[in-house]
């Protein structure tokens, strides 16, 4: 079992022509995820790699697929409207990798999104993983194990580097998301926690945050209320210098509630595992997951 | 990026609000010749992008024009926080009945903007927020709508009883909105928002910090970024796509993606060293990137070792692996070199580098005990 993205997953990417969009395309389709089309506009009627067939709208491509998840890989400047298109066409899941996003245009996509019903995952994110089953983005399929940890993460090649962890000891993972680093973003830990939590597929979670904001002190709280599966988690940052923009827009410590000290404080408070290093989420999830006869 | 305050200044007037004469120079001479074209006493104000700039003796208040020129020749040049100061803003000193503070952000919680006003005015609002938050108020901005007059009006009464002054107040709150959104704007501020002795409301000083996400479709503002006020290595590192920032310690650390690089450094931390320098590659590296990074750490004088930290996913491990290679050519490193590479087409670049005579490490933790290892005994 998963969360966000299975079987059922139906996907159309925009931007399937592209430079990023096509290699992970290929990827993707290589993955066994159901690419049902693609979209990039004056393209539409050709197929891509000859079987996945291309649409001038995410409209058409949804009446004529029953596409019900898009993965957005356009550049930035049309990223916006990429996603309101998706929204607009009836599609249910949206995920934008694409990075650079204007925070002020997010405060616009974020009500629209909401008043159609539709989720959004990132922008600037590695999407989403349902090891064995889906792989709606870019996180490398060869370092995913089936299994049964859910990871959350505000990162990208520090998220692979856990999932790498805990393939390498026979951890396997239920769904790994990437919610992006950006200030604002579709989906927040909290969706991921609550998802998890109703996953029965999922044994325990593991959270990786990082400096900026106060997505982790919130979810922390919301565990200590309303999560019954062992978490464990880890913050990035703690040697950044305050007020730095430390390459995600998210990573900008303000004021006294974004730092790496405050966030962990939060996670012990809320009795979730706190890691030290990356390599510990072996050994703690395994601590953790042996009290509840895992 | 972060704007000057004569730039944000000039944003703020352009948008309608009342602000004080104010002229830019980067001489004592001149500073004396506007000083002297003002006439009366004036105030020079360091234009340097760290705050504090008052406690750093980066503003002073001058009598007379030969005063100006005084204060100036101590400013310019002066370091505040590590920046050289090499122009400074002169302005009219103000006769000040009261002070206030206005701004407006993005706020992430909320997923709006939001507009917030304080009565305790001149100081670092976040003071404010921490010690007296109930003299903080705000209002939510629904970003179809904008900021609405009703919201203006109730914020400006908790600043000012008098009709008039709280009219001013919501006219400028608009308008410092209509500002930030045409800037780009993630921070806009105004601090000290003042009462003058004959009732007038106007803007004493701003902050503005553009969304780096906006500059590629605002030419304008993107003009406004000043090189000379930034770590030309920080600069140097921009323009390839590279994201840097100069730290303390003596590890150089060179990773892909935000969150491993701070997760790097940390870990060189736990291990008992100290990160020289934050450095993100990026995704989809090509090598010229990585020979540019390699060379802005190896110019840093305080590294003594090198650590690279490389998770390949849209990364290939062999770019990395070459962009090594051709970087060390011709230059032979002086420093010892740590290289750790897993993930995407992680065994051709093993062998690319063994070629090359480099040792290439898989695991995350061993490679920094080593890199912090090799910058104790060198130093």
């Amino acid at each position: 079992m998963s969360i966000f993205v299975d079987r059922q997953t139906k996907l159309v990417v925009q931007g399937i022509t592209g430079r990023d969009g096509s290699f992970h395309t290929k990827q993707m389709l290589e993955y066994e995820t159901r690419v049902v089309a693609g979209v990039t506009p004056g393209k539409g009627g050709q197929r891509f790699e000859d079987t996945v067939p291309i649409f001038n709208t995410v409209g058409e491509a949804v009446a004529e697929t029953g596409a019900n998840t898009s993965v957005i890989y356009v550049p930035s400047r049309f990223a916006v409207d990429a996603m309101f298109e998706a929204a607009d066409a009836g599609i249910k899941l949206v995920v934008c990798i694409t990075e650079g996003v204007p925070v002020l245009d997010m405060t616009r996509v974020m009500p629209f999104l909401q008043e159609r019903g539709t989720r959004l995952i990132g922008p600037n994110c590695p999407g989403v993983i349902s090891p064995g089953a889906s792989k709606v983005g870019i996180i490398p399929a060869q370092i995913c194990l089936e299994g049964t940890i859910g990871v959350v993460s505000r990162s990208g090649t520090l998220t692979y580097e856990v999932i790498h962890q805990l393939t390498r000891h026979g951890l396997g993972q239920s769904t790994c998301i990437g919610i992006g680093g950006d200030p604002i973003v579709g989906t927040n830990f909290i969706d991921c926690l609550e998802a998890f939590e109703a996953d029965p597929g999922t044994e325990a979670i593991v959270m990786i945050g990082e400096i900026g904001g106060t997505d982790e002190q919130q979810a922390a709280k919301y565990v200590s209320h309303e999560v019954r599966k062992p978490v464990v988690g880890f913050i990035a940052g703690q040697t950044a210098p305050p007020g730095r923009r430390m390459g995600h827009a998210g990573a900008i410590i303000s004021g006294s509630s974004g730092t790496a000290k405050e966030k962990v404080a939060a996670f012990e408070a809320a009795g979730i595992g706190v890691m030290e290093r990356p390599v510990e989420v072996v050994s703690l999830l395994q601590e953790r997951m042996k009290g509840v006869g895992c | 990026m972060n704007l000057h305050e004569y730039q944000a200044r000039a944003l703020l007037k352009a948008a309608g609000i009342p602000v004080p004469d104010g002229d830019v120079a980067t001489s004592p001479e001149e500073v004396e010749g506007v000083a002297k074209r003002m006439g009366g006493a004036v105030v020079v104000k360091a234009q340097v992008h760290a705050g504090g700039r008052g406690k750093a003796g980066g503003v002073k208040l001058a009598k007379s024009a030969g005063e100006a020129r005084v204060h100036a020749d101590k400013i310019l040049g002066m370091q505040i926080k590590g920046l050289i100061v090499d122009k400074v803003l002169v302005v009219p000193a103000a006769e000040i009945a009261s002070e206030s503070y206005v701004g407006v952000i993005v706020d992430r919680a909320s997923q709006r903007p939001v507009m917030m006003v304080s009565p305790a005015g001149g100081v670092d609002i976040e003071e404010v927020a921490a010690k007296t938050p109930e003299r903080i108020f705000q209002a939510s901005i629904d970003p179809r709508y904008g900021l609405l007059p009703h919201q203006a009006t109730s914020l400006a009464f908790q600043l000012y009883r008098e009709p008039q002054q709280v009219r001013q107040a919501a006219t400028i709150m608009r308008q410092l909105y209509q500002a930030f959104l045409d800037a780009g704007a993630s921070l806009a501020e105004i601090n000290p928002l003042i009462t003058t002795p004959d009732g007038s409301v106007v803007a004493l000083d701003a902050k503005i910090v553009i969304d780096d996400n906006e500059l590629e479709r605002r030419e304008d503002i993107a003009r406004l970024r000043d090189p000379a006020a930034e770590d030309p290595a920080e600069v140097e590192a921009r323009e390839v796509g590279l994201s840097y920032i100069k730290l303390d310690g003596n590890v150089g650390c060179c990773v892909n993606g935000a969150g491993l690089a701070m997760a790097t450094m940390d870990l060189v931390k736990y291990y008992g060293g100290e990160p020289a320098n934050f450095l993100d590659i990026g995704g989809s590296s090509n090598p010229h990137k990585v020979i540019t990074a390699l060379n802005i750490i190896t110019r840093d004088p305080s590294v003594k070792s090198i650590l690279f930290n490389i998770f390949g996913g849209i990364t290939r491990c062999d770019d990395v692996a070459n962009g090594i290679v051709t970087a060390t050519a011709n230059t032979k490193l002086e420093r010892p070199i740590v290289i750790r590479l897993t993930g995407t087409n992680e065994s051709i670049a093993v062998d690319i580098l063994k070629k090359a005579g480099f040792e290439a490490l898989t695991d995350m933790d061993e490679a920094v005990q080593q890199a912090v290892k090799q910058a104790r005994e060198a130093a």
